[in-house]
């Protein structure tokens, strides 16, 4: 089922392709069935009168959306975004560039909402939603990260993730839903996380890894608190954490720093996870369930501050919609949010992000680093998409773009930007993003890595970059499969916590030594 | 007044309200549709100012499409450039009485309208020749770039040639127009055709992509300010559900414990 396909060669200098009609075409992701789809409210198989329930669902998605219903008419065709799309840059399918990706769904929008394309359907290129087209929603909307990267190159900032989104959510609707988000969003809706995780195989890993910590460190009890009632912190981080590398040396990162700042922490198991995958299905309903999820842990925990580890698209929902969805953060009028609110402590912004957490403890010379243990590295960092243009951090403008290098920069001695144009708000994604990280996916993803991938080579061939930071799940599980397919270590991919915990001096002895040292200098 | 006369003082009035009815329903539209969720797009401004600032720069000076691809910010923009010059210059046509002196400083504005039609040439020339412009376009977008050329090559024949128009007669049509004192106008061919086109063009705004116009106004991702953690953004249509779903939820997010 799943295609061969051969391993794109990396070019010396990324360039536009030439259109290859189809290279793209096919199935699309693996289909959820109906044991995934019901739990989310949508049905289980394409339903019979799906042309309608399809329009209809435009309709009301455009009067609900001022995204959906501007960025379907303002678009020129001016062609900014036609070559910005990594997955256009890598297939060369030509589907694959945000404006015909877009146009998938607007020729249809047109056909059915506009005057011009319901009178004039092929002088204004407006379609009918058939079969044919319906496929190819559902092959070409599951080929788009959702990453934004092509609306800061539109005049009119029309973000093509809306539209995939609200294309999501039409399927949803018919009954043609993506198997992996749909099946992780039930997890995440009754156990709690995506992994599907219970309470009590959390607790042992947890366990397990204080154990390996006090081993490394000789004996240092770094704890990692789980459903601890009236804990400061609550800790939301991307359930990736709790699993496998190099997520889970983050997760070693973040609690030493919680350790050295002696805070008192806490995991809930109710809510262990950070990742929201309501937002790829472009669903507000099921976006807004997980987030109550955290709400919810917060009250019961009594915690008065909710921070979010390091997950890319957590983070989005997290600072952008969190507040509007469940009320963490300020404003809110009902019950369980103006409860929570005067719980919270607002000297610190609510939600926060790890990075802003662990970057205020540097600059307060709450943490003392032996930068020399990253000395085999040369880092360079990967800009999370969602990081990056839709989120702040710290308060500052670029904030997102400065504190995660900050801290960098503070436990590592060599540091190295790729190009310019590459990273910061025009990034390029690590191409498995938005609901992509599944295997039935592989090929796009390869392919869609091609343009991050090229970037890191000029910076490994010119500055000998060995290890490449990043602060998002997604970004470090595709980058481990990725990497080696292009001839590079898989390992290479770290946590940026991974790089403060390996610099972070725990023992007070050597701290003394330590600032003895740094009085000298 | 002649029939020919008639035929195009009824053609303004017409185009006109489809124009003005057209985009007063659109714009309506736009702005009453929420936009439930913060998605600003990054450079994000963390203030209201910097939001201003942000879409006076994409305004101006078309800074995404800049940052974005140089060919087409530069044919892009001296065609509006062109076009915002020469239509200023137009005022003096609807102008009832004589031009207060100001406008002779638009006496030079003329000379834009090479610069319009040099950005409209730039702007086919691409659509016809780049791969991947060819791809994206309907018969729609050449036709749009097609009547524009024509709309100012007609003009520039106008001005720039010996086939002149009775400027005083196109001045007491024009003007007589807006102050609802109709006369004949000229019925030299190429102002026929120039005015004929701007007519259509003013019937086709409202359902086409020139929507763009007021698009960008409404924009999410360029008019939000990034302050969603420290103030709640939430659309009528989200919090109605809420209220009616508030307690419910925490009920079913309650039971699995």
């Amino acid at each position: 089922m799943v295609k061969e396909f051969d391993i794109p060669i990396l070019p010396t200098y990324l360039e536009t392709p030439k259109l290859k009609e189809g290279v793209m075409d096919g199935e699309g992701p693996f289909k959820s069935a109906q044991e995934f789809q019901n739990p989310l409210g949508f049905p289980g198989e394409k339903v019979d009168n799906w042309q309608k329930v399809a329009i209809d669902k435009i309709g009301e998605l455009k009067s609900k959306y001022r995204s959906v219903q501007v960025f379907l008419d303002s678009c020129v065709k001016c062609g900014a975004c036609t070559d910005k799309c990594h997955y256009f840059l890598g297939s060369s399918d030509p589907k694959n560039m945000p404006v015909a990706r877009q146009d998938l769904f607007r020729s249809v929008y047109r056909r059915h909402f506009t005057f011009a394309g319901k009178y004039f359907p092929k002088l204004v290129g407006a379609k009918e939603l058939d079969d044919d087209m319906l496929d190819d929603w559902y092959n070409y909307f599951h080929q788009c990260s959702q990453c934004r990267r092509c609306s800061v190159f539109c005049p009119y900032g029309i973000d093509t993730a809306e539209i995939s989104m609200a294309a999501r959510e039409v399927l949803d609707v018919v009954g043609i839903g993506q198997k992996y988000c749909n099946q992780i969003l039930g997890k995440a809706l009754t156990i709690g996380n995506n992994l599907g995780l219970p309470e009590p195989a959390l607790r042992d890993t947890l366990l397990d890894l204080e154990e390996e910590i006090e081993e490394e460190t000789g004996g240092i009890a770094v704890k990692y608190p789980l459903d601890q009632k009236g804990a400061e912190i609550l800790l939301i981080t991307p359930s990736a954490d709790f699993f496998a590398e190099p997520h889970i040396d983050g997760l070693i990162g973040y609690g030493k720093v919680f350790h050295q700042d002696g805070v008192s922490w806490t995991l809930s198991s109710y809510a262990s996870e950070g990742a929201n995958f309501g937002m790829f299905i472009g669903s507000y309903d099921v976006m807004r369930k997980a987030a109550l999820r955290i709400r919810k842990a917060a009250l019961d925990l009594e915690v008065s501050r909710v921070m979010v580890g390091e997950c890319g698209h957590a983070w989005r929902v997290a600072y952008s919609f969190w507040n509007t969805l469940s009320g963490v953060g300020v404003g809110a009028a009902d019950e369980f949010s103006q409860k929570l609110q005067d719980q919270l402590d607002h000297r610190y912004p609510q939600p926060q992000h790890i990075i802003e957490y662990t970057h205020d403890l540097i600059q307060r010379g709450k943490l003392v680093f032996d930068k020399s243990a990253n000395d085999d590295r040369t880092v360079t960092f990967h800009d999370s998409c969602n990081v990056a243009r839709a989120t702040n951090m710290g308060g500052i403008l670029g904030g997102q773009f400065i504190l995660p290098r900050e801290v960098i920069k503070a436990v590592c001695n060599n540091y190295v930007d790729m190009e310019r144009s590459t990273i910061k708000e025009s990034t390029f994604c690590c191409g498995g993003g938005g609901g992509l990280l599944t295997d039935d996916l592989m090929e796009i993803r390869v392919k869609g890595a091609v343009p991050r991938m090229q970037a890191l080579k000029t910076v490994e061939k010119d500055n000998g970059v060995n290890t490449l930071a990043a602060i998002c799940a997604i970004c470090k599980s595709q980058f481990s499969k990725v990497l080696p397919k292009f001839d590079f270590d898989p390992y290479m991919i770290v946590s940026v916590h991974q790089l403060v915990s390996e610099a972070i001096i725990m023992d007070r002895r050597k701290i003394e030594v330590q600032e003895d040292k740094s009085e000298v200098d | 007044m002649s029939i020919i006369s008639i035929f195009f003082t009824a053609l303004f009035y017409i185009s006109l309200i489809v124009f003005l009815v057209g985009m007063v329903k659109k714009i309506y539209q736009f702005g009453i549709t929420p936009a439930p969720l913060k998605i600003p797009i990054a450079p994000t401004p963390l203030t209201q100012k910097g939001v201003v600032m942000r879409i006076i720069r994409e305004i101006v000076l078309f800074e995404s499409l800049f940052r974005s691809n140089k060919w087409i910010w530069l044919f892009g923009w001296l065609f509006h450039i062109g076009l915002l010059l020469i239509s200023i210059r137009h005022i003096r046509y609807f102008w009832p009485d004589d031009l207060p002196d100001i406008f002779l400083l638009t006496q030079s504005f003329k000379y834009a309208a090479f610069v319009m039609v040099f950005g409209l040439i730039g702007l086919i020339l691409r659509r016809i020749f780049v791969e991947r412009i060819r791809y994206i376009s309907a018969p729609s977008d050449y036709l749009m770039l097609i009547m524009l050329l024509i709309i100012g090559i007609s003009g520039m024949i106008m001005t720039f040639t010996s086939n002149h128009t009775d400027i005083i007669m196109v001045k007491e049509f024009t003007s007589g127009l807006v102050s609802f004192n109709w006369k004949n106008l000229p019925t030299e061919v190429y102002f026929l055709i120039h005015i004929f086109l701007v007519f259509v063009l003013m019937v086709i705004f409202p359902i086409s992509k020139l929507l763009h116009i007021p698009g960008i106004f409404f924009s999410p991702t360029l008019n939000q300010v990034d302050d969603a953690r420290s103030k709640r953004h939430i659309a009528p249509w989200a919090l109605k559900q809420e209220q009616e779903h508030a307690t419910q939820l925490e009920q079913i997010l309650g039971k699995d414990e």
